[in-house]
């Protein structure tokens, strides 16, 4: 009882309680985040799994109605995804250090573009909304031959399906981006109050494995989905 | 708290990220028929690994994170394997279809 807690004295204001260092308590977030990520991996998978299967069924039909996609939109999302991915990996390092200033300005270049590639995603929309392709809406779907496209509309009802695959799975990640974008802005409004420092900044690093996770998801959607049809062998 | 990669190496797999999405891109131009898809995967795969080995700097963490990753790409595999299979083998049997 008499006992001075030496320990305590030095006792680290953002180590809770449960936790016996900062180390196992980094560990566990980490660990917790990873756990949180594997059931966005059941999600996603299960969308990647019948589009496998609907893939397999209908190769002609997806190979034609890719072409619809514009591959130039996704590889631009690509590789500003990929930046975005690069800005944020700096920015946890940044925190790291302990480098208050870098760590600000690396999330608002993350935030940046990942608000280019929401723009860009919203551009794309606007064209498949104008040309006809939103299968889903009433009077928003038209998959009859075009002059760059003919002999499509034999492909007309399985068209419908790739183009459900590509609204809910682009949907799904965009709304991830969306929540991505509002998950930094929250870490960058916490960075700029000076809450992280070297030895506490959990917040960012968790935040990131989110944003990475994202990017990797959209690294399989822009091939599975913008490239297909590329060859035009399959028409 | 963990080892981080440096600078150098981050913008590494950034410029090697970047190139790959230009030869994905460039290889989807050129017909290789059912290949085409494979390639396309592996360096989607590729890219994957490199994000989440540096990114995501699981390199570095703790052997029971490296299980809980290891365990969500077995799910996968399996989830997908399983499927596929049951797909694949469908036109095995004699009369071509089994539904």
């Amino acid at each position: 009882m008499a006992e001075p807690h030496g320990a305590v004295a030095e006792h680290n204001p953002n180590l809770r309680h449960h936790f016996d260092s900062m180390e196992q308590q980094f560990d566990s977030a980490t660990l917790g985040m990873w756990v949180f990520l594997l059931t966005e991996i059941m999600f996603f998978g299960g969308m990647f799994c019948a589009y496998m299967i609907y893939r397999s069924m209908y190769p002609a039909a997806f190979a034609s109605t890719s072409q619809h996609m514009n591959p130039l939109w996704g590889a631009t999302n690509t590789a500003v995804l990929i930046v975005s991915s690069l800005s944020m990996a700096l920015a946890v390092r940044a925190a790291h250090l302990g480098q208050q200033k870098a760590l600000q300005i690396l999330l608002l270049i993350t935030i940046f573009f990942g608000l280019c590639f929401l723009g860009v995603k919203a551009i794309e929309y606007h064209e498949h909304w104008v040309d006809n392709k939103v299968p889903l809406i009433g009077g928003h779907w038209d998959y009859s031959n075009t002059p760059e496209f003919p002999n499509q509309a034999q492909y007309a009802r399985q068209a419908q399906i790739l183009f459900c695959f590509y609204f809910f799975m682009t949907g799904f990640h965009a709304v991830h981006m969306i929540v991505g974008v509002g998950l930094m802005l929250t870490i960058f409004a916490m960075a700029h109050k000076g809450k992280f420092n070297s030895s506490y900044f959990t917040p960012v690093e968790i935040s990131g494995l989110y944003w990475h996770f994202v990017d990797i998801v959209w690294i399989f959607l822009f091939p599975l989905l913008y490239l297909i049809g590329h060859t035009k062998n399959l028409i | 708290m963990h080892q981080l990669p440096s600078v150098r190496s981050y913008v590494l797999v950034w410029l090697t990220l970047t190139i790959m999405t230009f030869v994905t891109f460039y290889i989807s131009t050129i017909d290789l028929g059912d290949w085409n898809i494979v390639v396309a995967l592996l360096i989607a795969f590729f890219k994957m690994m490199l994000v989440i080995l540096i990114f995501m700097n699981v390199k570095a963490e703790s052997p029971l994170t490296k299980l809980f990753v290891g365990a969500g790409f077995f799910w996968m595999v399996l989830l997908l394997g399983q499927v596929a299979i049951d797909y694949i083998s469908r036109t095995w049997m004699p009369e071509g279809k089994m539904w």
